[in-house]
């Protein structure tokens, strides 16, 4: 990583909403790029939040996000390349699986040409090529939310913000997910900033979890994930693992005791 | 295995089957009883009696069913037209929408027996078509007026995220997102609206009086002043046949439009 430059800047940010919740006070985080950075917490912790922010979807109260590799249009707003995946597949339903694939460069007004290609390129890679002509409601859960990242990567982005992507997902099928997640990142290494409220995900797909506690949302702890890719089941069933997910464990506890105690 | 092919063809055709066998026991009670009894003609008339006054008075009956018919569809396509226009304007301007509704809902909630003199007065009697339609659209828009502009604003949340975040353009929206998530509650109203086009155009026709209006509705009066009590219900049965095609043409529109998404036309097996 020669690029010194983190990718994306969140300095000093604090979210108040309208009703008076301060959501979140004084967050300070740096995504480099080529990382996988979990924002792990309780919920209430701003963490979904914070990734909205950096989709742009909504401002901060205070502080700045900035882009520092990136170019600025005329309105100064930054060149954000990125894709995000919801909680919730968010799939139009009167749309096939190709259409909704399609549709940022339905959105963007890219030139039709090579958006067959790219589509089924972006399908292909979550495994789903055969039901491109298929509707969603023909689909189960997690082929959904295969749908949904296709989508996210169609127009091959720096970023990719997740939203606790799996968690409505059965765990069987969350592993499975978890392991092709990986196993895309592996391949084409663009950034990642994965929002979750498990440690055991977050320990097993991250190389930095950064760990929020509520009421305001803050950061009360980092921690890097040394361990190599790829990654499988024997990381997953092993000792530094184990270790790793009792720290972060620790680190949660003693948020939510300092949030119980204030 | 036998018993299941019974089964199948059983259920394949039980759904025509069932009514009809019933019409048909009905009807012969019907004949029946009124022989029976000696029913006068000018109370009840026998199924056989309307049978032949459907034969008798078939081609003035049907000069004035396609009278009704052209009142009722052009209302029809009227108030499809001017409710879904009236409601995407509804949407697009906040303001608009606040400054009209209590009128839309003012025209919704006086009953049209009421309104239909003065419409006819204004319109004039030498435009007497003109008059029916306009009352039967004043029935029937409201329904798809207000499904419009519930079902525009009834677009995922998160979707409407995923359009933000890809810049899209309001014009995108509305045609990718809004309109699509709208149409399952449009077409409800359009279902609606059918019958009630319908039921406008009778009433209107009841409150018009005889003038150049030939209609069915003012047919069954007319039938009935004569006390030509089987002319009446024939026309009556006339009525009925079109209710039931204009709400299967409506339903089929729905299905046609939504079967291969829409949670309420699929089937499913579970």
């Amino acid at each position: 990583m020669s690029d010194t430059k983190p990718l994306v800047r969140l300095a000093g940010i604090r979210k108040v909403f309208s009703n008076g919740t301060e959501a979140i006070r004084g967050l300070d985080l740096d995504v480099r790029s080529g990382e996988f950075i979990s924002l792990l917490g309780p919920s209430g912790c701003g963490k979904s939040t914070a990734l909205r922010m950096i989709a742009g979807l909504g401002e901060p109260s205070e502080g700045s996000i900035d882009w520092p590799s990136s170019t600025y249009d005329a309105a100064g707003k930054p060149e954000r390349e990125i894709g995000f995946v919801f909680q919730e597949p968010t799939l139009m339903p009167w749309a096939t699986v190709f259409d909704n694939v399609a549709l940022p460069f339905t959105l963007k007004d890219r030139p039709k040409h090579d958006v067959a290609a790219r589509v089924h390129e972006a399908l292909a890679m979550v495994g789903l090529d055969r039901f491109a002509k298929s509707y969603p409601r023909e689909l189960s859960g997690g082929m959904k939310m295969r749908v949904s990242i296709a989508r996210a990567l169609v127009l091959r982005p720096k970023v990719l913000l997740m939203d606790e992507p799996f968690a409505a997902l059965d765990e069987i099928t969350r592993f499975k997910l978890n392991n092709d997640l990986l196993g895309l990142w592996e391949k084409q290494r663009w950034t990642v900033v994965f929002v979750t409220h498990s440690v055991y995900e977050s320990v097993y797909l991250s190389t930095r979890i950064v760990v929020m506690a509520a009421r305001p949302g803050r950061v009360v702890g980092e921690l890097a994930v040394p361990a190599p890719y790829p990654r499988g089941t024997n990381f997953r069933t092993s000792q530094p693992y184990n270790d790793l997910c009792r720290n972060v464990s620790e680190m949660l506890d003693r948020a939510m005791d300092a949030e119980s105690a204030s | 295995m036998s018993s299941s092919g019974t089964d199948g063809l059983w259920a394949r055709h039980s759904r025509y089957a069932l009514p009809a066998g019933a019409g048909l026991v009905f009807l012969a009670a019907w004949e029946w009883a009124v022989a029976a009894w000696n029913v006068p003609k000018f109370v009840l008339p026998a199924p056989s009696l309307i049978a032949a006054a459907i034969v008798n008075d078939g081609p003035s009956l049907m000069k004035s069913l396609w009278f009704t018919t052209k009142v009722t569809l052009g209302a029809f396509l009227s108030a499809v037209v001017t409710g879904i226009s009236l409601g995407v304007l509804f949407t697009l301007n906040r303001t608009l929408e606040r400054t009209l509704w209590p009128y839309a809902v003012m025209l919704q909630v006086t009953p049209v027996v009421a309104i239909a003199p003065l419409v006819i007065i204004w319109v004039g009697f030498e435009k007497l078509w003109l008059a029916l339609l306009i009352l039967a659209w004043l029935v029937a828009f409201f329904p798809i007026l207000s499904n419009t502009t519930i079902g525009l604003s009834s677009a995922d949340h998160g979707l409407k995220n995923l359009f933000e975040l890809y810049g899209a353009s309001r014009w995108k929206r509305f045609r990718y997102l809004q309109f699509p998530s709208a149409l399952p509650y449009i077409l409800g109203g359009v279902r609606v609206s059918g019958g009630l086009a319908l039921i406008g155009a009778v009433v209107a026709e009841f409150v018009a009086g005889s003038g150049t209006a030939t209609g069915l509705a003012w047919r069954i009066v007319e039938s009935g002043n004569m006390l030509n009590i089987p002319r009446m219900f024939a026309a009556l049965l006339m009525l009925s046949v079109f209710g039931i095609v204009l709400f299967y043409l409506t339903m089929w529109l729905q299905w046609a439009l939504l079967h291969r998404w829409h949670e309420s036309q699929v089937r499913r097996e579970n």
